[in-house]
């Protein structure tokens, strides 16, 4: 199972940044997310992994697995949609206002 | 009262000025001089405990493992600055007042005057001299800001520019003086170095120290040849002129010289470096002003003439020269900031400042010709202003020093420097306002209302006073000052008349000289035009540019613009660090059990690999991108379900719905495709780079995970103590609201900013501009879907709109004991509301909304607040939670804690970002002209074919 997670995280992660390099702002946009569901996992998975054990506490379980993890990456996946949603506001405005949507500035000016 | 207030008071008082201008300039005045006076009035407090010999001490332990503590202490020399800097402060607050124009933002000026005012009261009141160098280092701030406040004027920026590298340099050199000083006392408390003057004397590391806290003296202070920015910072307005050169800035390097006496001065060293800087200083830089035509250039070179001559002195080291630089420093303080403002005014009324445009304002402008007449004539040293009783105190400590066995050398360098003094000082006032009455002024030229000159005027005031009668007026305060520079209590004597001293016949010769000098001035004038001088700017210039323009070269090179390039950069060098941890360090394989594979994961696991495979493949298509990239999201969550974490999967697959339908929203206003660009080998330089990255984070998350905890996790405690302290048994959501509340606290709050981040562009786009304009005249690509609202879709959400608020209740209620909770509460209320939106149209949802978005987030951050602070008025600290069991008849016994209060907030804030956030899309929607229906079941049937709908 580990190496699925890792194999998984390792793409994600691959994809992402492979993304990022782009010259265009939507492509960017989309790669932040993968990398954001691998720093997610790669946080989850820092607890190590665990199958059949709920951070729930009852009378009848065999055991827990690391709750810590999962509320740290539970508060992280709704700051990450809130960075996400800012990202995709500030592409939008920046393609409204300069009629392209590349990442770098080209004008010589601007160095 | 505590020091430490007084220090704080000015910084406190800088944001008032720009709060108070909204009402009036006068208003604005009378607050920020408030500021100044209860300050002084503090001060004065502590004026008698001080006067009979105390020292009041204020101690605050802010870092004490590295010695540095908020320690301030007030003794004579302390108690004569800050009286300096709080009193010719008011006056300056009061003349601003009437010379700053209605151009001239005057909050902005007074919240930088009290910035500056604050930081110079923390040097001459702190106790340690690390707190001792950040008010210094704050003045240099300060005073560029003060500078460079006409920032439409090149002069003004370059000035401020040029005083803050000097004496920011000087700065520097001090700390690590000050540090060497600090290691030899083994304090940095001031009240221990000052007793430990012999070890640090007998130190090696003496003279480093010393020249080190010399040069941070000098450059502040203006000594020779750190003189020239001085000059150069007359760009300023008059008001911070007066300020920064008689009173304050340039005087604290003279406090600091007079505060570090007991522990530097007296040696041989100290003697030559300080008494030949000052005694150079004070005869060059008189020299020049001489021959200046500006009337603020004059007064800044006698200004830096007069700093070298109370350098000197205090470089003498003797307790007479203590009294007399002392003595001077107040005179110093009192003609010359008089003589700023009287300049202020001619430049004021006059629009000149220059002398060959200027004379015969005597009779047009008779109570500025005498404030001004007598300052000067105090500057010049004529009796019996006070200006001549300390000049004279002067010439008799050059009388009896000899310099390198040379006995003549002092008194013939002093007196010459008092020649010069006297000629510039009769200038300032023969060819300002005597003369014959001309006609060319360019502007017409009378006195100014009181306010203007009640400042100067009380200041002439104090120069005849202490003039006439300076024993009582400041003999106490010299004793006390000079007693506490020298360490041992000192009776000053100040009299007129001493008798045929050689410091006598020295005065003689100087005011004669002087008005030789002033005679033969139009002569002497064309012979220093003639010849050739160092250019201190242009020097300055030659020093700095290169260095400027290779840093530019520099940065520049490394920022060309190519974001895309600095994050290349940014992964090449983590990765490259990484990969040098990983070789250079041994590797064993981890011990931990594996977690056994099962069919279903493997399933999801290729379902995620594929899709995001084909997500980079195809990604120049966006809205196919959108799909796969909803692929991925929902593969994760249910990763997280199938890995023990309920909560997780649940928040992680809604926030996938929520950021695929913004993605979309915005999608409709971006290009649909992206366009293939780079070039094949950028593109496998990008493959490897980005392989070789996710190839390292795999490792170590595998490495990670296969190994046990290096240390006991905390986690066991939080499981053991969900239940009975937290009162919930999802352990996950008692850490989020209890354990780690604040944290949350902190999270949703972030939520919040970004959310009206998102709202403020959208403002930004919506103004008019380019943005806007393209949306006003934004062409759809496709023709409108026939049925833009189904019928089907409408009723469907509706009926669904109830039941999933419930469900949101439901999931919120049960959170603190079962897999929910405030987040994802909030999430799934919020998507039940985007339903709407979708399904109805946004004019039609808008039109029915309540509350606004904005209203939400402030509520829940506020209510998420007052659930920790409810706990302070249990006694407890911020966000302690509490719970108890509740039997209501009908029902079953329930729990109610107050980690529900705090999770309404977290849900209330969630739900207003999420929907404030996708609700700013929607408005851009409507200003690219998407129709707005009021009334849903809206078909918009083709235009072509009926005509007008």
């Amino acid at each position: 199972m580990e190496i699925l997670v890792a194999s998984a995280v390792g793409t994600l992660t691959a994809a992402g940044i492979y993304l990022i390099l782009r010259m265009r702002t939507f492509p960017v946009i989309v790669g932040l997310a993968l990398l954001s569901y691998a720093v997610n996992v790669f946080i989850f998975a820092s607890g190590r992994l665990a199958v059949g054990l709920p951070p729930v506490l009852s009378y009848t379980a065999e055991g827990y697995t690391d709750p810590l993890t999962q509320a740290l990456v539970l508060t992280a996946i709704v700051i990450s949609f809130g960075m996400t949603a800012v990202i995709v506001m500030v592409a939008l405005g920046a393609f409204l206002e300069a009629g392209t949507d590349r990442m770098d500035s080209d004008d010589e000016a601007g160095r | 009262m505590s020091l430490a207030l007084i220090a704080a008071l000015p910084f406190l008082g800088a944001l008032l000025p720009g709060l108070m201008i909204r009402s009036s300039r006068t208003t604005c005045a009378f607050v920020t001089g408030s500021v100044t006076a209860l300050a002084l009035l503090m001060l004065g407090l502590h004026a008698p405990a001080v006067l009979r010999g105390e020292t009041v001490q204020t101690r605050i332990e802010w870092m004490p493992a590295l010695g540095l503590n908020a320690n301030f202490f007030l003794d004579g020399l302390g108690l004569l600055f800050a009286g300096l800097i709080l009193g010719i402060g008011l006056l300056i607050i009061l003349y601003a007042r009437f010379y700053l124009s209605k151009q001239d933002s005057m909050g902005q000026f007074y919240s930088y005057l009290l910035l500056f005012q604050g930081a110079m009261v923390g040097i001459v009141l702190s106790d340690n001299i690390l707190l001792l160098l950040v008010f210094w280092e704050l003045t240099s701030l300060s005073s560029f800001l003060l500078i460079g406040y006409w920032k439409h004027l090149p002069a003004g920026r370059q000035g401020a520019r040029m005083a803050l590298a000097v004496t920011g340099m000087g700065g520097l050199a001090m700390i690590a003086g000050m540090l060497i000083l600090g290691q030899i006392a083994g304090s940095y408390d001031l009240t221990v170095i000052l007793q430990a003057g012999d070890a640090i004397q007998a130190s090696e590391w003496y003279l480093p120290a010393l020249v080190l806290i010399l040069i941070g003296c000098f450059t502040k202070s203006a000594q020779f040849p750190f003189h020239f920015w001085l000059p150069h910072a007359m760009a300023a307005p008059t008001p911070v002129s007066a300020y920064l050169h008689s009173a304050t800035m340039v005087k604290a390097g003279l406090f600091l010289m007079a505060r570090m006496w007991p522990a530097l001065a007296g040696t041989p060293e100290w003697f030559y470096l300080v008494a030949t800087t000052g005694l150079v200083t004070m005869v060059v830089a008189a020299k020049i002003a001489l021959f200046k035509d500006d009337l603020k250039a004059l007064l800044a070179f006698s200004t830096v003439s007069h700093l070298g001559l109370v350098t000197m002195l205090l470089g003498f080291g003797t307790q007479s020269a203590a009294i007399a630089a002392i003595f001077h420093i107040i005179n110093h303080a009192t003609f010359k900031a008089a003589l700023f403002m009287t300049a202020g005014i001619v430049d004021h009324e006059t629009h000149t400042r220059d002398l060959k445009r200027l004379g015969g304002l005597r009779k047009l402008m008779p109570i500025t010709f005498t404030i001004g007449t007598l300052a000067a004539l105090s500057m010049a040293g004529i009796p019996p202003l006070n200006g001549f009783l300390s000049k004279e105190m002067m010439l008799e400590e050059a009388a009896h020093t000899a310099w390198a066995g040379q006995a003549w050398l002092m008194p013939v360098f002093a007196t010459l420097g008092a020649v010069f003094s006297v000629a510039y000082s009769l200038r300032f006032v023969a060819h300002t306002f005597l003369g014959p009455v001309r006609n060319d002024y360019p502007h017409n030229p009378h006195d100014p209302g009181f306010g203007m000159w009640a400042a100067p005027a009380f200041l002439a005031l104090l120069v005849v006073a202490i003039g006439i009668a300076p024993m009582p007026v400041a003999g106490w305060l010299v004793d006390a000052a000079a007693g506490a520079t020298t360490g041992e209590a000192l009776h000053a004597h100040i009299y007129h008349w001493h008798g045929l001293t050689p410091a006598l016949w020295m005065s003689i010769a100087a005011v004669g000289g002087g008005l030789v000098l002033l005679g033969l001035h139009a002569g002497l004038m064309r012979g220093w035009l003639a010849t050739p001088r160092p250019e201190a700017k242009r020097i300055f210039d030659g020093i700095v540019d290169p260095l400027a323009h290779f840093s530019r070269r520099f940065s520049q090179g490394l920022h060309d613009g190519a974001l895309s390039r600095y994050f290349a950069i940014a992964t090449f060098a983590m990765v490259a660090a990484g990969g040098y941890a990983f070789f250079s360090g041994g590797h064993t394989p981890g011990t931990r059990a594996l977690t056994p594979v099962d069919v279903v994961p493997v399933i999801g696991w290729l379902l995620l690999i594929v899709s995001t495979c084909t997500l980079v493949i195809v990604h120049h298509n966006r809205i196919l991108a959108l799909v796969v990239l909803g692929v991925v999201g929902l593969v994760v969550s249910m990763g997280f379900a199938y890995l023990s974490a309920p909560d997780l999967a649940l928040t992680q697959i809604l926030v996938e719905v929520a950021t695929v339908m913004l993605l979309l929203l915005a999608l409709n206003f971006l290009p649909k495709r992206t366009p293939m660009e780079s070039k094949a080998p950028r593109r496998i330089r990008d493959a490897i780079l980005s392989g070789t990255a996710g190839l390292g984070i795999g490792s170590l998350i595998y490495m990670m995970m296969t190994r046990d905890f290096a240390f006991p996790s905390i986690s066991g405690y939080h499981l053991e103590n969900a239940k009975t302290g937290g009162g919930g048994t999802n352990v996950v959501n008692v850490i989020l609201v209890d354990f780690r509340g604040y944290d949350t606290f902190g999270e949703i709050t972030v939520l919040g900013i970004a959310a009206l981040v998102i709202f403020a562009v959208t403002e930004t786009i919506l103004r008019p501009g380019p943005a806007n304009n393209r949306l006003l005249s934004w062409a759809q690509e496709h023709r409108h879907a026939g049925d833009r609202h189904p019928l089907m879709l409408v009723v469907a959400t509706r009926m669904m709109l109830p039941v999933a608020i419930m469900v949101g209740v439901y999931i919120f209620l049960r959170g603190h004991n079962l897999p929910g909770g405030g987040f994802i509460a909030g999430l799934v209320v919020a998507i039940a509301a985007l339903m709407q939106y979708m399904a109805s149209g946004f004019g039609w949802t808008a039109a029915r909304k309540r509350v606004e978005y904005h209203a939400l987030i402030a509520m829940g951050v506020l209510i998420a607040g007052a659930a920790g602070v409810g706990a302070w008025f249990a006694g407890r600290p911020f966000l302690t939670s509490d719970y108890g069991y509740v039997h209501l008849p009908p029902l079953e016994e329930f729990e109610l804690a107050t980690a529900m209060i705090f999770d309404t907030g977290v849900f209330l804030a969630v739900l207003g970002a999420v929907l404030l956030a996708l609700a700013s899309i929607s408005r851009i929607a409507v200003r690219a002209g998407e129709e707005v229906s009021s009334t849903p079941y809206d078909i918009d049937l083709p235009r072509d074919r009926f005509g007008d709908r």
